[in-house]
Parts: structure tokens; sequence; C-alpha cells
């Protein structure tokens, strides 16, 4: 409360300071955040975007933040403020903002909002999101590769289709490398709780698994992974560098600066519309971070093709032949998943075991 | 349904790293409320002896000097709270709530530069050939000094309040302020003393999710921690020997779960998420009915403020 009040005020400062000399005109642009920067994660990864946009066009940008910013009503509120200052555009990057954006955007047609991972739009509403699954394919052809014990730990956050997604298309590609890998999943209910995620990642490690993925945003799981030996894990989100060369074999990127600067641009060029994005690897929305020495040479160079063939459109990691858990066919030989599908996923495919709490 | 996989000696064992946390915090609310005082800003000391205790034994490479570290942050916090309540009479509640705000965004800024890094060793106490005893060995003798002293310190405040003459004070002081004054005891000095108390214990805990749990400093880092320890006390009937065995079946629950679902296991997450909570209202439904009522043990001046009339 203390440090939001504080940064409101800060945002209003800057907004009489720009009235002040308005002549200059730099484009405004609104970022909100779900959690701390500090998170190490998620936010953390929004707000090297902004830096990127701030380094991309110097003086002729100014950007404002809001920090923790708590879904719902709050972020009307958030968000009324900032168009009030007189911002140009407003990233706003958690899912949960979606009515309240609908809702500003409506009274602020002169404002463009550009909403993360949802999916309602208007005439001043995008959205965008990344396609994480692909990195996850990566990820999962790596953690298949190297379990001895084929057990592989999944910290997920909540059952929502981005996350469903991403043990899929990890589990098909670890399944594909190693046919006697299985996969245990944990449900945490949080994005971020360090402790919580701790403890997840250690009652894993406890029941044999010596590869700990994670969907959730801290870097907890690699300290539990580092402290076991001989476990290894991913950076997720942000590269989680400081656990390189070990538990930490790589990670997936989540890189926003380059469409950041593109629709900032495309606002001062005065073309920006309403558009829906969907980037993965080949866009660059997604990265894999250094896949370290820690991986054998195969390995690596194996999972480096799998991200090519990706990248460049030659492979989707939804590929056919595939079957949902109850063994019904989901795909056929060649047949790849439309994003209809993708962006509604609620079944595992075939060889998870458990049930998607719903 | 398989629970072999499941490896039961560890889960006890982890369970109890698990618990310590909230054990501590809890030990320390629960002299706080025993002297009459109603500090709800446990989270916040927490949070920040997580902070001064991950930052202090970084900087010096001792887990120990992070520890005191710890214990000296989470009481200058608390000592904040005391004046407020105590001298200024502010609103206990009040004040213990925005305690844990305030404490949250301090941490936050005080973290800054400790983001990600990884912090100090905490070595595990060597116990020689106890160690090597299957079972017992690995449940009790392969851990870090804190769970020791956690469980030393829950013996202590038991002996302390029920068997030593100034645990008798602090509880008068607790039981009726007034009559307290009126016999002559310092009924302020006890409480801001029983306060600095409850605030080192709180950043012992804190200081234990950020130095042995997780071990590294993130932002919001003991995410409700301190509101299980409230709940703890109230759970406990303000006793220390069922503190600690609602403070091991709270932090049980959380690692019970977690491996269930590890085993595969099929249970509703939510239900176990919420298990202490409804815990500690069915706890108070049935102390607080009818007769059982004397046994519920609060202590009398909980959350009034004193202040010596002329």
């Amino acid at each position: 409360m203390f440090r939001r009040s504080f940064l409101a005020s800060a945002a209003l400062a800057l907004a009489l300071g720009s009235a002040a000399n308005a002549q200059d005109d730099p484009t405004k642009v609104g970022f909100v955040y779900v959690g701390p920067i500090g998170d190490g994660g998620w936010t953390f990864t929004h707000n090297e975007g902004r830096l990127a946009v701030e380094e991309a066009f110097g003086d002729d940008v100014e950007t404002i933040f809001q920090e923790s910013v708590p879904e719902g009503a709050d972020a009307e509120r958030a968000m009324t403020q900032m168009a009030l200052s007189g911002v140009d555009i407003v990233f706003a990057t958690s899912f949960g903002y979606m009515d309240q954006i609908i809702a500003v955007a409506e009274k602020f047609p002169d404002v463009r909002f550009e909403h993360a991972t949802g999916y309602k739009r208007a005439d001043n509403v995008s959205t965008y999101s990344a396609r994480f699954y692909e990195g996850r394919a990566v990820q999962g052809h790596i953690a298949g590769s190297m379990t001895e014990s084929n057990v592989i730990g999944y910290i997920a956050s909540y059952p929502i289709p981005e996350v469903i997604r991403g043990i899929n298309s990890a589990y098909i590609h670890a399944k594909k490398a190693n046919p006697d890998v299985e996969f245990r999943v944990v449900w945490v209910y949080t994005w971020f709780d360090p402790a919580k995620e701790a403890d997840a990642a250690t009652a894993l490690i406890e029941q044999g698994a010596d590869v700990i993925l994670q969907h959730t945003d801290s870097t907890a799981p690699l300290a539990a992974a580092a402290e076991a030996g001989n476990v290894i894990g991913f950076g997720q989100a942000s590269d989680m560098a400081d656990f390189k060369p070990a538990p930490r074999v790589s990670s997936i990127l989540d890189i926003w600066g380059p469409y950041y600067v593109d629709r900032v641009q495309a606002v001062k060029d005065g073309t920006w519309g309403s558009v829906d994005t969907w980037h993965g690897i080949g866009d660059g929305m997604v990265g894999i971070g250094e896949i370290t020495d820690a991986v054998p040479a195969d390995v690596a160079a194996e999972a480096m093709a799998l991200k090519e063939s990706i990248a460049a459109g030659e492979y989707h990691p939804f590929t056919g032949p595939l079957n949902m858990q109850d063994g019904s066919v989901w795909l056929a030989d060649g047949e790849v998943a439309d994003d209809g599908t993708l962006l509604g996923m609620n079944f595992y495919v075939e060889g998870l075991s458990g049930d998607i709490p719903q | 349904m398989d629970l072999s996989s499941i490896n039961w000696v560890l889960l006890i064992a982890s369970l109890m790293v698990a618990s310590t946390p909230i054990l501590l915090a809890a030990l320390g609310e629960l002299v706080v409320e025993r002297a009459g005082v109603l500090n709800l800003g446990v989270e916040g000391m927490m949070i920040v002896g997580a902070v001064t205790g991950f930052a202090a034994g970084l900087e010096t490479q001792s887990a120990t000097l992070g520890f005191a570290a710890a214990a000296v942050g989470g009481a200058a916090l608390s000592l904040l709270f005391g004046v407020l309540t105590q001298v200024l009479m502010s609103n206990q509640v009040a004040t213990g709530l925005a305690l844990t705000l305030f404490g949250l965004g301090l941490s936050a800024l005080i973290g800054q530069g400790y983001i990600g890094i990884r912090g100090v060793e905490v070595p595990e106490v060597n116990w020689g050939p106890l160690g090597d005893i299957p079972v017992l060995g690995t449940i009790l003798f392969r851990h870090d000094a804190m769970v020791y002293l956690s469980l030393l310190l829950c013996a202590a405040i038991w002996y302390f309040l029920q068997h030593s003459r100034a645990g008798l004070i602090l509880r008068a002081v607790g039981e009726s302020a007034e009559a307290a004054h009126a016999l002559g005891y310092k009924v302020v000095r006890i409480r801001l003393a029983a306060i600095a108390f409850g605030g080192a214990c709180a950043g012992l805990g804190g200081a234990y999710i950020s130095l042995v749990r997780v071990p590294q400093w993130t932002e919001g880092m003991t995410a409700g921690a301190g509101w299980i320890a409230l709940a703890l006390v109230v759970f406990a009937a303000w006793r220390p020997g069922r503190l600690l065995l609602g403070a091991y079946l709270f932090g049980g629950l959380t690692v019970l779960q977690l491996n269930l679902q590890a085993a595969g296991v099929a249970i509703p997450v939510e239900y176990l998420s919420m298990s202490p909570y409804i815990l500690t209202i069915l706890v108070l439904v049935v102390m607080s009915s009818g007769r059982a009522r004397a046994a519920l043990g609060a202590p009398a001046a909980l959350g009034k403020s004193f202040h010596a009339a002329a």
C-alpha cells in the first residue's frame, strides 16, 4: 500500500511535469504489473521490455509503471489514473485485468490498450501473448534425455490452458527422447510463493524426480534442486542465471522488448490498430536460454535443432499422431493442432497420469 | 493410488523443516498475547527478519550472524508497534495491520540488491553416530540448529510461563493490567519486553525461510506464513505444548498434500489448503461452547490498551 501510493504520487508528479513541457510531446507509455519487479520472473521480464522501449526511443518516450496491482477493481483505478495522466498507450500485463481494461478503454477511446494473455479486444484494445509451449518442447527434450530415474517432476500453478499446454508439450517431447519417462505433476495454486514452491520441489525430489520443471515464477525450486544435488531444473520466464551451470541447465525466456518497441513505434507513426498477437520462438518472443555444459553435447545439439525447426516453422510441437489421455484420437498422423484448441486446452495427452483439477 | 513412492521418513523430516518458521513466529506471538497485547504484524516482522537475516548472512558469510540480525530486525520493527500502542495508545488491531503492510514495503526496499542471489550455507548439526540410526536418525538428527532451537524455545517458554515468577507476572499483566499495575508492576515495560521478544521470534522465523527453507531472498516470500502463525496461537489455546503440536500439524498438512500429489493421489488441493483455518475455527467453536468455555484460556486483557490513570 505504502509503495503503491508512493508510486501513484510519483506518477502524478510525472504527469504534472510532462504537462509543463507538452510541446516536446514524447510518447507516453504506461505499464501495469501484477507483481513486484523483483519477482525475478514474469513481471521482471515485462519491466525488461519497458527498459527496452526507453532505450530504443530515448527522450522521445516517457514510461511510467505501477507494480503489484491486484487483479480486479483496483486495476481499473490504476489504469484510469494512467489514462488521466495522459498516456498514449497502456500495457497491462496480467490475464486478470481483462474486464477492467475493456471498461477503462470504453471511457478513454483515445488511449490504446495492450492486454497480455487476454482474449477480449476492442477498437483500442489489442491482445498479445507468447507461445511458451514451443519453449516447453525444447525443455521437455532436454529433460527426457537427461533423466536417469525416468521420473520428471512438474510444479504447476493453476489448471488453465496456458499451464496445461506447457505440461503436454514438455511431456510429448520428453517421451520422444525417452519412452520410459514418467511425469509427476504437483499443483500449487500460486504463481509465486517461494516457500511452497521449495516444498513442492523437495516433495518431488524425495519421490525420485531428478528433473524439476516449473511453471511458477520464483527461483526456489532451483535452490531446492541445488541443495539436493544431481537434480536439474530450468529457468522460468527469466534466465535465472545465478544457478548456472547446474541445476539450471537452460531456460525459457519471455522477450517482450521487441513487441513493445514495435507497438510504441506504431503509435508514433499513427499506424496502431487492434490486433491479436501470439508469437513464438520464430518471432523472437520466446527464447531459449543458454544450454550449459552440464548437458551432454549431443543432447544440446538435438535441443538446438528442435528449436531451429520450430523457429523456422518446419515443426509444430503439437503434431499428430497424438491421443488424448483416455486413448481417443486427438490428432491424426501429420495433423497439426489449431490455435483454437490450443487456447482452450483442458485435457492431458496420452501417457500422462492423474487428473487435471477442475 | 500409490502411496509406496512416498518416503515417510523423509516426509516427517521435511515436515519439521516446513513447520519451523510458523512455530518460531507463533511462539513469539504467544508470549505477546499472554501479556495482553494483540500484534497482527507478525507477517511484517517475519518478512523484515527474512530480508535482514539473508542480507546479514550474506555480507558476513555467517548464518549465525544472519539469524542474530534477523532477530534484531524483527524486534526493532516490533518496538515501533510497541511504542505506538503502549506509549501513544494507538489501536492495536489497526497498528498491527499497518505494521504488516509497512514491513512488506520496507523489506522490498532493503532487499533490492539481494534478489536472486544465493545465500549463505546453513550447516546441519553434526550428531556423529546418532545421525546413522535408521529412521530416527533421519527424522531427528539431520537438521540445522534452528530446528532444535525452536524445540528448546518451546520448552523454555512453557517453563517460563508455568513455573517461573516472571512468567506469572507476565500472565498477570495479560489477565488484568489494572490489577498488576496496582501491585506495582510496570505494565508498559513488561508488555514492551514481550513485544520485542515476539518480534525477535518472528524475525527468526522469517530468516528460517530465507536462509534454510527456500534459501534465497524474493519479495513477499513469507506469503502468508505470519497469518498462519496467528491462527496457530488461537488454535493452541495460548499453550506452548499444543502450539508445537499445531505447528507440526499445519506444516505437515502442506508437506503431505504436496507429497500426495507427487505420488499421483487425486486429492482436492483446495480443501487441504484451507484446512489449517478450518481446524482453527473448529477448535474455537468446540472450546468456546458451554462449560468448556473456561478452558479457552484467552488472556482476559487481550487487545485492551492500558493507561495508568493518575
